[in-house]
């Protein structure tokens, strides 16, 4: 089935649509047939097989898949953190071959802030570490960035005297104060109570839409890939292979009970489970 | 069991204003909390105990009281002897401390940036640190002659191997995301070591330190009390180790406590304070 048959039968689109014009949109990321092992003591694993996808500049994209379909190592590979056995992995027409402060990367843990540093230093930390601004400018836009997310009250807090909600939301304006290309998102709600996960899916949202920055977004929910991205990438677990690409810009958190989100979740429950059961 | 639906309700919250969220504890439970009172309780009981065995026993020469040994501390405190050989034994001390803290840093840096250096710690560290600083001292003199040279020699082999084993644990347990935060960003080499490894490994670096710090301490009256400090100018262990041979053994007493103090205000004024201001107030250590 190609992408564009995919788009037509996909359903129509609501009020909220934060779709960027898909025709002038550029491209920023090509994933092209990239394979990725890992080695354990024993054996050569293959994570991921001959994976390819394009992320346009602007989009939510997001990788979703059961758990050990290589959905993480792809976008650590994106991050430079994995170099593929296969195939090439181009940003902004730039192999990747490091990691790069041009590609931040949010993680599921809490411990990614340095707990030796205030909220403020943290948020500060990559500025000053790349050494892209001079102290005060660095101040100045950490400061900023923490007001976006509403945590401008804990900026001489430690990070061991927040919450885990907390903790990534100073995550996400370290990572959106530098500016990058893309903002790689590795299940950075993952380990949060529901209701708090709820609030900070609505709060990336917002802050997608005054950034404009693209993003990358790798999860397990079907609720939530639908939620936040719009344009989802479906894995097929052991090694994962790209099992479909759908559109989800038509949904937010405000129709997330319609019969046509539950259309759509079911068709990728479907896509998922009829894999399973295949192998 | 018949089943009735409860009515439902809702009520709107006014804000707690009259209630007090703090309460100060007592004066004696709030003493108690602090550290320094209770370590103080312990030594003075220890103090009492042995003032007892001391009168038990009446014996000046094999046990003198605490209250002699306290005179004969204080005589010479006041005379400026026991200051002078304390400072001649810390004076030596920091040197070899400050050196072997130094080689601790390059070797365990060089560790964890090549495949090589850290073979080569792993090897060095299990090869020396069994090793009693001590037993090198014969060699040293050998070496270095009767002097200052020899007891820094032997001061940094009794801080750097345990100080390297620590510190190098200290790197490998800091989290993955951490590291890939740090790489993340960019940091490459000695600005990685130093901005991301060092602080994240803070905790297991100082009890290195600690370690080395007493491992040093020890092994630098051992050392003294063969042949003083340099020429002439003895420290502590020298101070002991002439007093035992004029049978002066209030004042051994004296040197044994100047040496058990010296250790205990380094614990507290140095180690606690640096512990408060970086591990325990970024919640890395309780």
């Amino acid at each position: 089935m190609s992408a564009q048959a995919q788009r037509l039968m996909s359903p129509a689109a609501s009020p909220h649509v934060r779709l960027v014009p898909q025709a002038e949109a550029a491209s920023l990321v090509q994933v092209e047939g990239v394979s990725l092992e890992y080695a354990t003591h024993e054996h050569i694993v293959r994570a991921t097989h001959r994976v390819s996808f394009e992320v346009r500049q602007g989009e939510r994209f997001v990788l979703l898949g059961p758990s050990g379909c290589g959905k993480s190592s792809l976008l650590k590979a994106i991050g430079g953190f994995i170099s593929p056995s296969e195939g090439r992995i181009m940003l902004d027409g730039v192999a990747v071959h490091e990691p790069g402060p041009d590609r931040m990367v949010v993680f599921q843990e809490f411990d990614q802030l340095p707990p030796w540093k205030t909220v403020l230093d943290n948020v500060m930390f990559p500025l000053l570490a790349s050494r892209r601004l001079a102290r005060a400018e660095a101040r100045e836009r950490a400061a900023d960035m923490l007001t976006k997310v509403g945590l401008a009250d804990f900026a001489n807090a430690y990070p061991h005297t927040l919450s885990g909600g907390m903790k990534q939301r100073v995550a996400i304006a370290r990572a959106l104060a530098m500016q990058p290309k893309v903002l790689l998102m590795d299940e950075p709600f993952a380990a949060l109570d529901a209701l708090t996960r709820r609030r900070m899916q609505e709060e990336l949202l917002t802050l997608w839409e005054e950034a404009k920055v693209t993003l990358l977004f790798v999860t397990h929910s079907i609720e939530e890939a639908l939620v936040v991205g719009d344009r989802i990438l479906l894995l097929s677990p052991h090694p994962g292979r790209v099992r479909a690409e759908l559109n989800a810009h038509q949904f937010d958190l405000q129709n997330l009970g319609s019969p046509e989100f539950q259309v759509q979740a079911q068709r990728i429950h479907r896509l998922l489970f009829d894999d399973e059961a295949r192998t | 069991m018949s089943m009735t639906i409860r009515p439902e309700f809702e009520q709107v919250l006014e804000p707690l204003s009259d209630i007090r969220t703090e309460r100060s504890l007592p004066l004696a439970q709030r003493l108690w909390q602090q550290a320094i009172v209770r370590k103080a309780a312990i030594v003075a009981l220890l103090a009492a105990l042995w003032e007892v065995a001391a009168r038990i026993t009446d014996n000046d020469l094999l046990l003198p009281t605490f209250s002699q040994t306290t005179r004969a501390f204080g005589a010479d405190l006041l005379s400026g002897e026991l200051i002078g050989k304390a400072g001649i034994s810390v004076a030596l001390l920091l040197q070899g401390y400050l050196l072997g803290a130094a080689l601790a840093f390059l070797l365990t840096a060089l560790a964890v940036s090549t495949r090589f250096g850290r073979d080569l710690l792993s090897t060095l560290t299990s090869m020396f640190n069994p090793l009693p600083a001590i037993a090198l001292l014969p060699l040293a003199l050998l070496w270095f002659g009767l002097g200052k040279l020899s007891l820094i020699f032997v001061l940094v082999h009794s801080v750097l191997w345990p100080l390297a084993l620590a510190t190098y644990a200290g790197f490998q347990g800091v989290p993955e995301t951490l590291r890939m935060g740090g790489r993340n960003y960019g940091l490459r080499g000695l600005r990685y070591v130093v901005l991301i490894l060092v602080p994240s490994a803070l905790p297991a670096i100082l009890s290195g330190l600690r370690i080395g710090w007493a491992f040093a301490w020890r092994t630098l009256i051992a050392a003294e009390l063969f042949f003083g400090a340099s020429s002439g100018k003895g420290g502590l262990g020298w101070y002991i180790f002439q007093n035992r041979n004029e049978l002066y053994t209030d004042k051994v007493f004296a040197g044994l406590i100047s040496v058990v103090l010296i250790g205990l205000l380094v614990e507290t004024l140095v180690f606690d304070s640096l512990e408060r201001v970086t591990v325990r107030r970024w919640g890395t250590q309780r």
